[in-house]
């Protein structure tokens, strides 16, 4: 079952790299405003000029 | 008049000038079309699979075309070509508009689109080859990984380089699932593909018996996480509230459910080897997270439906909404269903049965397969600027789709749940009360509902192609679509350099690196010191095969054997009873693939060496029906003819012994001499009962392999016992 070790590790370093990811997300004010992000993406940006 | 560019997180930036640039729609489109394409390829090969089942005659008696050979493919291009072109489409589509941005490189987005339908080609024709590495979901051999791996990092790059250069600061939630969907996958493909090759086509798994079961199914379920489901979440946030028109029920419950999703789904796979040789502890807590996971799921779930509340009117008009909201609904049955599975007193009657079979197909055929339809019909006409050409002709391809998945997975779940039964039942004597082939024989009637339901569905898809055709051709193709929005300007950061400001710079190299690294480093650096470590026997008297039986394993695999049996005796009364001694994990340490199976179609292997003389197999494997009337076992008549490749039997040695399984030293090159005895014994045996064969056949190498299965132990039960005090699981 030493194959568990390298399996806890792998599995581990995700959670890490997740872990740094979600704190770097929350630091960074990307969860302060939850409301409009939703919205957002409803509004197209499609171009009033000429194309 | 220009709009108002979208306000930014950090406010004050809305004066600034807007940038017009051009999404790219082109490689959508070709991402769209292979969806298409190889969704009817992959279905076809399903429906021509489920026929196979209970009309053998129909794989037309030819080798790549017969059940073993024609499930990798259904299984292969449905999750890889199918959901994993639509994936791509839908990403593109919707991380092009989530981030103002057009794709960062179109070099790497053709690369990436061309590399991957070439890995889908040499996938197609390597596994009717028979070039498969035996390991589910996972059987394309070591080229075609290291390609996956190539294209896989190209995607990477193209995917954080766009989310780089965004002209929103905000990541919206979709762009997370597509994240954690790249990392996981990577890290994934690669710990699970660790294989060693022996020739252009041909590997054996790095790991050994128990320890490969862990990996595999670590990864297969995980697959199933981070390749079904995660991407496909994402698209839902994404096209959902596009479609309906509506924000997301609750954004702040979708950040939730990403968080708590992938940090619980990684631990669930040992779900799939409960009751086997896994060491106990590693089952339970597989139990543990499989449960967990139900949370998660379904908040997704009530997410997606909650978000089409005062809203349903929608649903009668739009095709696109009804093809999400069975999608949604599969998907929350599916994972209801899943934490249900995971209990060991379920799993006992649901496993290796057709349950599996029915419960995948909840989550391919409704969660995957209409969500990819539903973001067909939603881009395709917004990239021709044209509105869909039927909405009548894509209702009647929902309607027929989702009666197609109810005649398919209910007849499924009954046949898996009869058969099941049938196998555990006992006459008051104490006798096992039906023979294995009586309960295959009673769900036949299921078999043959199933394919209707299959059919109905692929049915529906042909719809959808006419119904896109005709939708193409009432439209004119814009490939860059014009845009415009502010470019987000970064605030400078003169004070206080915290590391997650540096962070806060480069996620994505930062995410790739630290992947990288821990990856190669840790992985190649420990490999090789656990796993050949343990596989030094805990069973004394298991033995390495002989050259004949590993050439005989091989053919096992290419023939795809264990799509339909299983080689893995749980402890129950009835298994016991009806198979033998239940498994040991000490068994299958020489095994590189294991192949435990997931389903039996056919009887268990585990204890097949010796149950029957060699004149048995010769004539079963010609006509299985000649031996056991009423089989639905294929014929594998081309297994008398061919004759066995043995100069490929010393680089075959040499790689075993690399994996540490204890051959001689220097026995590599005189294996052959070996081989040749022990077919002429074979063969000679054959003749006593008549038949009169050359040594040289394959038939001769896969009947020493099936006369040598889990005889081991047989022939030294004492030794067992010590062993199994001494040092239990290893």
């Amino acid at each position: 079952m030493g194959v568990i070790i390298i399996l806890l590790i792998v599995s581990i370093s995700i959670a890490l790299l997740f872990l740094f990811a979600f704190l770097w997300s929350v630091k960074s004010g990307q969860f302060e405003d939850d409301y409009s992000p939703a919205s957002r993406i409803l509004f197209d940006d499609k171009t009033t000029t000429q194309n | 008049m220009t709009k108002q560019p979208p306000k930014t997180e950090s406010g004050n930036l809305s004066v600034a000038q807007t940038e017009k640039f051009y999404y790219d729609n082109a490689i959508v489109r070709a991402f769209g079309f292979a969806t298409i394409a190889f969704g009817i390829v992959g279905m076809l090969a399903g429906l021509w699979a489920a026929i196979q089942i209970y009309y053998p005659q129909s794989s037309l008696g030819l080798a790549p075309t017969t059940f073993g050979r024609m499930r990798p493919l259904h299984t292969n291009a449905i999750i890889f070509a199918f959901v994993g072109n639509a994936s791509f489409a839908g990403i593109y589509y919707s991380l092009q508009r989530l981030c103002k941005s057009r794709l960062f490189s179109d070099r790497l987005s053709w690369i990436h689109f061309w590399g991957w339908q070439l890995i889908i080609a040499a996938a197609a024709i390597t596994l009717l080859m028979g070039k498969t590495t035996g390991k589910e979901y996972a059987e394309l051999e070591w080229p075609i990984d290291i390609a996956i791996t190539v294209v896989w990092v190209i995607f990477g790059i193209n995917m954080f380089g766009t989310i780089f250069k965004r002209r929103e600061k905000h990541l919206y939630v979709a762009i997370w699932f597509y994240i954690a969907t790249w990392v996981t996958v990577a890290m994934l493909h690669i710990v699970n593909s660790f294989e060693i090759p022996v020739s252009f086509l041909k590997s054996y798994s790095w790991y050994a018996g128990v320890q490969d079961a862990l990996v595999q199914w670590w990864y297969g379920h995980n697959a199933v996480a981070f390749f079904l489901t995660t991407p496909v979440l994402g698209l839902m946030y994404y096209f959902l509230p596009k479609a309906a028109n509506r924000p997301v029920y609750s954004y702040r419950l979708s950040i939730i459910h990403f968080w708590a999703l992938i940090f619980i789904y990684i631990w669930a796979g040992p779900h799939h080897l409960l009751y086997t040789a896994l060491p106990d502890w590693a089952q339970s807590l597989g139990v543990v997270f499989s449960i967990m996971l139900i949370a998660p799921s379904w908040g997704g779930m009530l997410n997606g439906l909650f978000t089409l509340r005062g809203a349903w009117d929608k649903v009668r008009e739009d095709p696109v909404l009804k093809f999400m909201v069975v999608a949604i609904t599969c998907y929350g049955m599916a994972t209801f269903e899943g934490p249900m599975l995971s209990l060991k007193s379920v799993n006992a009657i649901s496993h290796f049965s057709d349950w599996t079979i029915a419960h995948v197909h909840i989550g391919g055929l409704g969660w995957n397969g209409f969500m990819a339809f539903a973001i067909l019909y939603y881009m395709i006409p917004k990239m021709w600027g044209t509105s869909l050409y039927s909405k009548k002709l894509a209702t009647n391809h929902f309607w027929l789709g989702t009666i197609g998945i109810v005649i398919y997975a209910v007849p499924l779940y009954w046949a898996g749940f009869e058969q099941s039964l049938m196998w555990k039942a006992f006459t008051p004597e104490g006798q096992l009360k039906y023979q294995f082939l009586e309960t295959v024989n009673s769900i036949r009637p299921f078999y043959i509902l199933r394919s209707v339901g299959g059919a109905m569905y692929l049915i529906g898809a042909f719809f959808m192609v006419y119904n896109l055709y005709k939708t193409i051709r009432s439209g004119v193709f814009i490939a860059n679509e014009a845009a415009e929005a502010a470019p987000l300007i970064k605030l400078p950061n003169t004070k206080n350099e915290y590391w997650h400001r540096i962070l806060e710079r480069k996620p994505a190299t930062m995410l790739v690196l630290s992947l990288i690294v821990v990856a190669l480093g840790g992985l190649i650096e420990l490999i090789p010191t656990f796993l050949i470590k343990s596989n030094i026997p805990t069973i004394a008297s298991v033995k390495p095969y002989t050259p004949l039986e590993l050439q005989g394993r091989d053919i096992y695999l290419r023939e795809g054997c264990y799509t339909c049996h299983s080689q893995m005796i749980r402890p129950f009364r009835d298994e016991v009873a009806r198979y033998g001694e239940y498994s040991k994990a000490g068994e299958f340490v020489y095994d590189h693939p294991f192949q435990w199976g997931s389903k039996r179609t056919g009887p268990d292997l585990a204890r097949e060496g010796g149950k029957y003389p060699d004149s048995w197999h010769y004539n079963h494997m010609y006509d299985p029906s000649s031996m056991s009337p009423g089989s639905i076992m294929p014929a594998y008549s081309w297994l008398l003819e061919n004759n066995l490749d043995t100069g490929s039997t010393a680089a075959k040695i040499r790689a075993m012994q690399k994996l540490g399984v204890p051959y001689p030293e220097g026995y590599a090159n005189i294996s052959n001499k070996d081989l040749m005895r022990q077919a002429d014994s074979i063969a000679a045996n054959l003749k006593k009962d008549k038949i009169n064969t050359a040594s040289g056949k394959e038939i001769v190498a896969l009947i020493a392999y099936l006369q040598r299965i889990g005889r081991d132990i047989k022939s030294a039960p004492e030794q067992v016992a010590v062993s199994q005090s001494n040092e239990n699981n290893k």
